[in-house]
């Protein structure tokens, strides 16, 4: 009896002596509670109800969840989002790879001048560049198209017609974002791989693709895997540049345009006041954004081999 | 069509002749150094055109082919701009809201990453990997609620909903922990212990100054961020003369009268990603060792 109060006072002082400590992680975990916790945990409740924000709220049970799968616009703003996320991974995975693999050569000069002019993108507002790449996009007097009819092609209608080509132009203007981030990560991963593995492979008679598929490459899964949850986060949470691209939360013409995050932010609270729907939608693009994250995980998170790798 | 197919072969053979036994060395080179070029000419272009539009009557730019060097019309469209929105001003909040997060994030970061470093105090392996789990939950699930609970606050139209929740996250905590630990001798601390400072004054005195680079680094990755955040500040700020930057120039642009001035409307968008640029193009390594912090162990 007297050992627990002994431990209980020794617990105490510890903690007294220690209290400047809590002071300073305290901000942290009062303002995750408040502005973080409590509207995860309250979005799944509501998720659950009818409410317009201001009237009382009306049990509905799983009926949110069955109205999204049911609704035809939610389906494919899926869709729409789907869409482009995987088109625009082809170049900014590849690309970033490519790109940062040449600029690894040794032979390469300026490299800090093409990294940073690579980066640009992603110092600059969204806003910004999606009203720049509007005026690029024209139909008649945009700069792309311009070019285009320099190479003898025809015109597109990037941002008019029937909304054929909004998605192609959000992809464009997603992989223009993307891919040098994606680049000076792969770069700083590539440059973290020690030369004594290349020369070893060299004195095997290792061929280039060889060094490149067998060595870069796996050991750079980890730095891949990372990058890919990050733009899929990114994609999943576009909205800015289809928003003002579009002018619209619908997406433009047909709702070509819509994206998820459109989808949610037009029900509550930009557009509408569904509170419950969007709720419901906010879990499913969340569940949505785990399971990618986990199956990229499952695909490329064998860790262990570029540990072996590694240590040789 | 022809244009496109050379272009692709041209790519396709650079990386052939390169991935290929480098028999014919000056080629390959010279291919890839266009393959850059390329992709540098398409990442500069924007802002390039961006500029040139900013200088020309919006005739110019609506005419064949599309206006390539500078104009005439930069007083004009200045002129225009400032007649219909208050650039100074937005420039101003965005300033001030960036500012003031970054500052608290340098702030709360430093203190929580310090103390889980430098104290052993009960509980803070617990507390850790709770701070740990808490990067794992996407926020985006509670944007609703999150929404409602900053329109009951009565923060709607006003900058604390947009500095104060962000203002202490776990990124940046975990982030300034991994850095003291590598970077502040417990020697330090004693030291100033010995010396008879108090546990406010060690941290502002002796370990502040040891952070330095650490703060450079959270520091910018916080400012771009909020500085070019759109989406929150859509969902907060009403009053237009609230409005950062990015808001400024959605509106703008969303006006008919307003954005028919195509010039004006890019002089704006110039104007406001100028200051982030110009630093950017300064101080380049800082920035991309910032904004890639968490991907990039050093």
């Amino acid at each position: 009896m007297t050992g627990k109060v002994q431990t209980r006072k020794m617990l105490w002082r510890e903690i007294r002596s220690n209290r400047v400590a809590y002071v300073y992680i305290a901000p942290f975990f009062i303002l995750f509670a408040i502005f973080g916790l409590f509207p995860i945990l309250s979005g799944l409740y509501i998720s659950f109800f009818r409410w317009d924000g201001v009237g009382a709220m009306k049990w509905k049970g799983i009926d949110n969840y069955a109205r999204l799968f049911t609704d035809p616009m939610f389906l494919l703003s899926m869709k729409n989002t789907l869409i482009i996320g995987v088109i625009a991974h082809i170049p900014i995975l590849f690309g970033g790879l490519i790109l940062a693999y040449i600029l690894n050569g040794k032979f390469v000069k300026l490299q800090n001048v093409f990294k940073t002019v690579y980066f640009l993108p992603m110092v600059t507002s969204a806003v910004a560049v999606t009203i720049v790449f509007q005026v690029l996009f024209g139909y008649n007097f945009g700069l792309i198209n311009y070019f285009l009819s320099l190479l003898g092609l025809t015109p597109i209608n990037w941002l008019g017609g029937a909304g054929e080509y909004v998605k192609a132009a959000i992809i464009i203007m997603f992989s223009w974002k993307w891919i040098g981030w994606n680049m000076v990560i792969y770069l700083a991963g590539m440059q973290g791989i020690s030369e004594d593995i290349y020369e070893a492979a060299t004195i095997d008679g290792a061929s280039a693709p060889q060094t490149f598929f067998r060595i870069t490459l796996p050991l750079l899964k980890p730095i891949i895997l990372f990058t890919l949850i990050q733009s899929t986060i990114g994609t999943v949470n576009l909205f800015t540049e289809p928003y003002v691209l579009t002018n619209s939360l619908t997406g433009g013409t047909n709702n070509m345009g819509l994206t998820m995050m459109m989808y949610l932010l037009n029900k509550a609270p930009k557009g509408n006041n569904i509170y419950g729907l969007a709720s419901a939608a906010a879990y499913v693009i969340t569940v949505l954004v785990i399971l990618i994250s986990l199956l990229f995980q499952r695909l490329l998170g064998d860790r262990d081999l570029t540990k072996e790798v590694r240590s040789r | 069509m022809n244009g496109w197919i050379y272009l692709i072969l041209i790519v396709l053979a650079a990386l052939g002749l390169w991935l290929g036994g480098r028999k014919s060395r000056a080629v390959t080179k010279i291919s890839l150094y266009l393959i850059l070029l390329v992709v540098a000419l398409a990442m500069v272009l924007p802002f390039y055109w961006m500029f040139v539009l900013s200088s020309r009557f919006t005739p110019e730019i609506y005419s064949f082919p599309p206006p390539f060097t500078f104009g005439s019309a930069l007083s004009d469209n200045f002129a225009f701009m400032n007649a219909n929105v208050n650039i100074l001003r937005h420039f101003l909040n965005s300033l001030f809201v960036a500012g003031m997060n970054t500052a608290l994030v340098l702030l709360f970061c430093s203190m929580g990453g310090y103390a889980f470093a430098i104290y052993r105090f009960p509980g803070r392996k617990a507390l850790f990997s709770i701070l740990l789990g808490t990067m794992m939950v996407p926020q985006l699930a509670g944007i609703v609620p999150w929404f409602f609970l900053i329109s009951k606050l009565g923060w709607l139209n006003n900058y604390a909903a947009l500095i104060i929740p962000g203002c202490a996250n776990a990124f940046g905590i975990y982030w300034m922990r991994q850095y003291c630990v590598n970077n502040v001798p417990s020697s330090l601390m004693e030291a100033a212990k010995i010396d008879g400072c108090s546990e406010w004054l060690i941290f502002f005195r002796v370990i502040a100054p040891v952070l330095l680079p650490a703060f450079a680094a959270l520091g910018i990755m916080q400012f771009v961020n909020v500085w070019n955040d759109f989406m929150i500040p859509m969902l907060v700020l009403r009053e237009n003369d609230l409005f950062t930057l990015p808001l400024m120039l959605s509106y703008m642009r969303g006006d008919p009268s307003r954005g028919a001035n195509v010039g004006a409307l890019m002089l704006a968008s110039a104007l406001s990603v100028l200051p982030l640029l110009v630093a950017f193009l300064c101080a380049s390594k800082f920035f991309m060792s910032g904004l890639t912090a968490g991907a990039v162990k050093e």
